[in-house]
């Protein structure tokens, strides 16, 4: 790894752009294969499901359970990686934040929320929902304390030591 | 097709090296590649096909690669097959092999696969990022930190929540292959482990400790299958491959079972090319990545039902002399060599071990005629190509 210590940025292309951008606005966007109706991910201009290029952008709820994480050490700090699986019905690759990631469950519930790469790009991550309100936004995370990880910060981090 | 007697495995050897610092990895291809021959009494002079994967050197220069591996060996060919799916590779090539000298393609084929993550000081995470990020999901995965470790690690916390697995359980699968490895002087883990040494083991990837993990080794193997005229001609025992079954299992668009691997129709495809039942098999090589990558392929392999992996591999059932189903008796990737990270070549060569009874007495089958060869290229818990082989004594 680099000097850099942020997630490393995504790089965009013209199948993606809007997903990028509107991660910018913190929303996540998904794509709707309009021959079945079904949402999927990751974003490409011909379905999977039919390979037709009769595709949407829309938006989703945001809203998702942890199907399966798995925590490493990265830099000094635990890292969750995580396979969320969205409301709309697409499992998607990403990872947990804002949370006490000794405690998090598969099954819980998560909602999106937006943290910074190493280029600024906003990248959708998820936090549980029974976290709402206990860590605050100041501690998570990626970037507000300098050159710090994927920094998922753990209960005794968050609590200031 | 029928594939029993169409062709036949003559030729096996491993690299005895674990630590290739000081062997390049075109000399480690040319080594095993001569090995394997000497082994079936050959030379390189016979071989008219060969077939390698993306570990060969110069794989990523164009007009190097597996024209310069050629070269090097100095062969004449009059067929070449590049099939790349990572550790599974090998395990596939056997099955293209055995269809090219069924098409007149060629009689004498030679398998080769090398590697050398140590010598190189390969950091998995680097690998992780230089094999992926060209791919179109490149973007929407690598800032999320995907490494190999804890791909894996999320496939086990996922059978452990869906099927109550415990750790002990997946323990003993480790337990299993140093049981073997004592026996194997070449084994880069000689000594025999516990459960609880498993779980004392310093936690990489939750759930997964260092010891559910396979070893880094240096090293290879190579393989040769020839034309029934050849096989009579030579004074081997004639192994046969009787089923074969490849696929590549995806996510689908986001749509997919974790815990359900290629090896479901990989499997079930080979099963019923050779006409037989997980039951009939008492020795199997199964790709071993980590512990958990052995569990859920004997589930989709059907060697137990979905769910009960855990209560199988526990006990010792997978122990040669103690279990119901000896798996990788030379210590496997868990505990021998995972040469290059890719495992499937190994497979195939201590299946062949076992199939002439060549395999260490305290770990051979008795009168084992038929085994199972598996392997997982590429990731489990996302996209991967699955390969399954079975081979018969005849």
């Amino acid at each position: 790894m680099s000097g850099t210590t942020l997630p490393i940025a995504p790089e965009p292309t013209s199948e993606t752009a809007e997903f990028w951008d509107a991660a910018n606005e913190g929303r996540l966007l998904l794509k709707r294969c309009l021959g079945s109706g079904r949402a999927f991910h990751p974003p490409r201009r011909i379905s999977p499901f039919t390979g037709r290029p009769e595709t949407e952008w829309f938006e989703a709820s945001g809203a998702g359970k942890i199907y399966a994480f798995s925590i490493t050490q990265r830099c000094g700090a635990p890292h969750c990686i995580a396979y969320v699986k969205l409301a709309e019905g697409p499992i998607i690759l990403s990872a947990l934040t804002e949370c006490d990631v000794s405690s998090v469950q598969i099954g819980e519930p998560v909602k999106v929320t937006f943290v910074p790469s190493a280029s600024g790009q906003l990248l959708p991550m998820f936090t549980p929902i029974s976290n709402e309100g206990q860590s605050g936004r100041g501690g998570a995370g990626l970037g507000h304390q300098g050159p710090a990880t994927a920094r998922f910060l753990d209960k005794r981090q968050m609590e200031g030591k | 097709m029928t594939l029993r007697n169409q062709a036949f495995v003559v030729g096996a050897y491993e690299h005895h090296t674990r630590d290739a610092t000081r062997i390049p990895l075109a000399q480690l291809h040319a080594e095993v590649a001569v090995g394997a021959l000497a082994d079936a009494g050959l030379t390189l002079s016979d071989v008219d096909g060969y077939f390698c994967a993306g570990d060969v050197a110069g794989w990523d220069a164009p007009g190097c690669g597996p024209f310069s591996m050629v070269e090097y060996l100095g062969l004449d060919l009059r067929h070449l097959d590049t099939t790349e799916s990572w550790g599974s590779a090998y395990i596939n090539h056997v099955s293209h092999a055995v269809q090219a000298i069924v098409a007149g393609k060629c009689r004498v084929a030679l398998i080769t696969q090398a590697g050398r993550p140590r010598a190189e000081r390969l950091s998995p995470e680097r690998m992780h990022a230089e094999q992926t990020q060209s791919a179109h999901e490149a973007q929407v995965e690598l800032p999320y930190g995907p490494v190999v470790t804890n791909m894996y690690g999320m496939v086990a916390a996922r059978h452990m929540y869906e099927h109550g697995t415990t750790p002990e359980q997946l323990a003993w699968i480790k337990v299993a292959a140093s049981h073997h490895a004592q026996h194997n002087p070449n084994a880069m883990l000689r000594q025999v482990v516990t459960v609880e040494d498993v779980l004392a083991s310093p936690m990489v990837a939750t759930p997964l400790h260092r010891l559910d993990c396979c070893v880094i080794s240096d090293g290879g193997g190579a393989l040769v299958i020839v034309h029934p005229d050849v096989a009579r001609a030579l004074d081997r025992p004639m192994i046969t491959p009787t089923g074969a079954g490849f696929t590549v299992k995806h996510l689908n668009g986001g749509y997919f079972d974790i815990l359900e691997s290629g090896g479901v129709k990989s499997g079930a495809e080979a099963f019923a090319e050779a006409g037989v039942r997980p039951e009939d098999i008492r020795y199997a090589s199964i790709y071993d990545s980590f512990t958990i990558t052995v569990l859920v392929q004997l589930e989709n392999l059907g060697f137990c039902p979905v769910g009960q992996g855990g209560r199988f591999v526990a006990d010792g059932n997978l122990i040669a002399g103690v279990g119901r189903l000896a798996i990788n008796t030379d210590g496997g990737g868990l505990c021998s060599n995972h040469p290059g990270n890719r495992g499937g070549m190994t497979k195939l060569i201590e299946a062949v071990r076992q199939l002439r009874g060549e395999a260490h007495p305290a770990v051979q089958v008795p009168d084992c005629g038929l085994a199972l060869v598996h392997g997982t290229g590429g990731q489990l818990a996302s996209r991967h190509g699955s390969a399954t082989l079975i081979l018969e004594r005849v």
